[in-house]
């Protein structure tokens, strides 16, 4: 061992030295990328958030007054709340639905399974566009299916449209859209399951729904997760199907109906772009603190 | 093409049709950019002496390539006119975009001082957004002033700055009337209303006949039309003097006159209020819903490829009138040629911009190949337009119906700097009332006041009416 070591003194420094450099250079595309197209736009976005532009008197820098303007907002606070409640509705349902899906498409007492997890997934693959614009005609409160439908029935029309219902029609969509999409990471986090494990269970007389209860959920819960965590990003971002919406409900979803979408207006509509950035900033370090709290409940829970 | 969102949407439903093209519509326009964008100097003055006609001669010989952003489908047929007049000058058409997505383009590229084009389409209502930033030439040196007398003398308001410099050429109009169900009137016995009492009485009284059917509807985000029916009762919403003291008058009392007796008819229920261009519109307007649709010069057209199925049962009239005495309109639509003022070749983009407009094969093409409500006199009084008498309208001269409205239309009205703005606070505040059958008349006050504010924020003096 000595001997070796002694042996190559030059040689090992060499190697150390060649692997030193390696390492940056092989890290360096990732950083290249991740500075240029996250960083760069972030700090961007902060330095802008510091400044006011006017059409009359041209930009000045205002420090954190924009910060103070957003937090007195009443159209960000409540597009914020409306798209928290939406994230406490919506996803447990969606995430539940998925993994019912992912169980019983692992059961293999499905027939068949091939086609029905195609159609989960098909809606995903449908442009998030499309799908608002046909559940828009859906949900038409004249000549929409379900409006005939109940018409011929001599009943009053579902309020698809309404105040009261949107946020529901709304979670309709993005869990029809969405269902598949988690249900593959599901299913595909159960597929890694050694099959070891079920036959050992069965040897203990274990049945279908104990297997599910003992060993699929636990092994399933790093891929839950992940599922919740996109699910906390995207519902805090949901701009899409309110945004589509929005040409046919225009009394219902406002211009600030979500944080995301009050963002783009004040860009492209009031030409604030200063405030903008301040909203967005804003909206980030609410689904930062929002992933946080999900993530330490959930170790918590783990640990106790 | 009537762009018809009213906020922002990019609302590219419906967009497909031939005579929809025009233009015209709606709001959405962007507002502008921030004012250091618009490479300051006092523009306008310094550049109003006439141009000779022997530079122009001589530019009009050099070879020039000009740039041209437009959404007009087929202007290719146009722009070879202008080619073979002067052969020297290549002109490259280019499709940015349909008002809104084409203006926030515009803005981005004048901000970045690269990549603006020459001459752009703007829409009359988005024209005071791109002066306030001093984006766009002003024509007068290059001959402009002596077009005054071609145009239908309101275009010609809507073109002309506050100084008296011309912005821009204009393209196509659509004054306002009213097309309507003759079959519906007559099954149900009601005449065509004259003046807004009239409409009134018609609208309960055909809606307690069938209470599947409205007269009329008044759609809670097309704040275009609601801009029209201001335009048509002479309200004077807006008003800049100079160039940061603005008079913002939503809530005055003509518009609450407005906002009375359509807030009234709506929360009677004797009206729809259901959002246009959508398919629930369309199949609303083939299954006749709704017996008239309050529109512009460009509805004829567009109507006669959405509702197919209701053929030969429409006819075309004025607008129901405040004071049957002074009859009037308002515009909805439309759009202007104006040249940008970073251009290189102001002398060949400004001829250019002239000669699409008032030259009178290529004016003439606009009304035969893409169906556009004409702003020339001369084809106003045409024989061969106005005495078109399509077979959906049951043989009536629907463009004499609407020339003789144009001749109407009220001169002064202005449009804010900040177009975009206004139109989504409308939507959310009056379209907002008139969709939930509130008070339509405070919700004109809420409109004033987060206009109000905004201007502030923007820097303006506000002034109110």
């Amino acid at each position: 061992m000595t001997a070796t070591t002694a042996a190559s003194p030059k040689g090992r420094r060499g190697g150390a030295r060649r692997r030193r450099s390696a390492g940056p250079l092989f890290v360096a595309p990732f950083m290249a990328l991740f500075l240029l197209l996250f960083l760069a736009p972030l700090g961007y976005a902060a330095y802008l958030s510091l400044f006011q532009e006017r059409l009359i008197g041209g930009t000045a820098f205002v420090g954190l007054d924009n910060y103070v303007r957003a937090l007195g907002d009443p159209q960000l606070i409540h597009g914020v709340v409306r798209v928290a409640l939406f994230f406490v509705i919506q996803v447990p349902l969606m995430l539940l639905l998925a993994l019912l899906f992912a169980l019983a498409l692992d059961s293999g007492l499905l027939r068949f399974a091939k086609v029905i997890r195609l159609g989960i997934f098909v809606p995903y693959a449908v442009p998030s566009v499309v799908a608002a614009l046909m559940w828009g005609y859906l949900y038409g409160p004249d000549f929409g299916p379900f409006a005939q439908l109940s018409h011929d029935l001599h009943l009053p029309a579902p309020a698809f449209l309404s105040d009261g219902w949107m946020l529901g029609s709304l979670s309709n969509i993005v869990t029809w859209e969405f269902v598949g999409y988690n249900m593959i990471i599901l299913y595909a986090a159960l597929r890694t399951i050694p099959e070891e494990l079920y036959e050992a269970a069965a040897m203990d007389g274990a049945g279908a729904w104990r297997i599910a209860w003992s060993i699929k959920l636990p092994a399933l819960r790093p891929a839950l997760m992940l599922t919740l965590l996109f699910s906390v990003i995207g519902s805090f971002q949901l701009f899409n199907e309110p945004k589509l919406l929005m040409s046919i409900a225009p009394d219902v979803i406002s211009s600030s109906y979500t944080a995301n979408l009050y963002a783009y207006t004040l860009a492209f509509t009031g030409q604030q772009v200063n405030y903008a950035a301040t909203v967005s900033f804003l909206l980030g370090l609410v689904i930062v603190i929002v992933s946080y709290a999900v993530l330490l409940t959930a170790n918590r829970r783990r640990t106790s | 093409m009537p762009r018809i969102t009213s906020s922002s949407t990019p609302g590219p439903f419906s967009m497909s049709r031939r005579g929809f093209l025009a233009t015209t519509g709606a709001l959405s326009l962007g507002v502008t950019l921030t004012a250091c964008g618009g490479s300051g100097s006092g523009g306008s003055t310094a550049s109003s002496k006439p141009v000779s006609q022997a530079d122009i001669d001589k530019a009009m010989k050099t070879p020039t390539e000009l740039t041209f952003w437009t959404w007009v489908p087929n202007i290719d047929k146009e722009v070879a006119l202008f080619e073979k007049k002067y052969p020297a000058v290549k002109v490259k058409v280019v499709n940015a975009g349909q008002g809104t997505p084409q203006y926030t383009k515009l803005r981005t590229a004048l901000k970045a001082n690269s990549g603006a084009p020459d001459m752009v389409q703007i829409e009359y209502q988005a024209i005071p957004t791109f002066t306030i930033t001093d984006s766009l030439l002003d024509l007068r040196p290059y001959g402009a002033s002596a077009l005054k007398s071609t145009f239908v003398d309101w275009t010609w308001g809507q073109v002309t700055g506050s100084g008296g410099q011309i912005w821009a050429i204009p393209q196509d109009t659509g004054p306002m009337g009213m097309l309507y169900r003759k079959d519906i009137f007559d099954k149900h016995g009601i005449e065509v209303p004259t003046t807004w009492d009239e409409f009134a009485a018609a609208a309960r009284k055909l809606h307690k006949a069938d209470p599947d059917v409205y007269l009329t509807n008044l759609a809670a985000n097309q704040v275009a039309a609601w801009h029209g029916l201001l335009w048509q009762a002479g309200a004077k919403p807006y008003a800049l003097s100079g160039k940061s003291d603005i008079t913002i008058g939503v809530d005055d009392a003509v518009s609450q006159k407005l906002g009375d007796y359509w807030g009234g008819l709506a929360k009677e229920g004797v009206i729809g209020v259901e959002p246009d261009f959508t398919d629930s519109w369309y199949a609303a307007l083939n299954k006749g819903k709704y017996a008239t649709w309050l529109t512009a010069a460009w509805g004829p057209v567009f109507l006669s490829g959405s509702a197919k199925a209701t053929a030969g049962k429409w006819r075309a009239a004025p607008l129901p009138q405040w004071d049957a005495a002074k009859p009037s309109s308002g515009n909805w639509g439309g759009s202007t040629t104006a040249v940008i003022r970073s251009t290189k070749n102001p002398i060949q983009a400004a001829v250019f911009a002239q000669f699409l407009n008032t030259d009178p094969a290529s004016a003439k093409m606009f009304a035969t190949e893409q169906f556009f409500f004409p702003a020339t006199k001369a084809l106003l009084t045409e024989a061969d337009f106005v005495s078109d008498a399509p077979a959906f309208y049951g043989g009536q001269k629907v463009n004499q119906v609407f020339a003789d409205i144009s001749s109407t239309v009220n001169s002064s009205f202005q449009w804010p700097p900040f177009l975009d703005q206004a139109a989504t606070d409308w939507t959310e505040t009056v379209g907002k009332s008139l969709a939930d059958k509130t008070n339509t008349v405070r919700a004109l006050g809420s409109w004033q006041s987060r206009l109000t504010t905004y201007a502030k924020t923007q820097g303006f003096t506000v002034h109110s009416a």
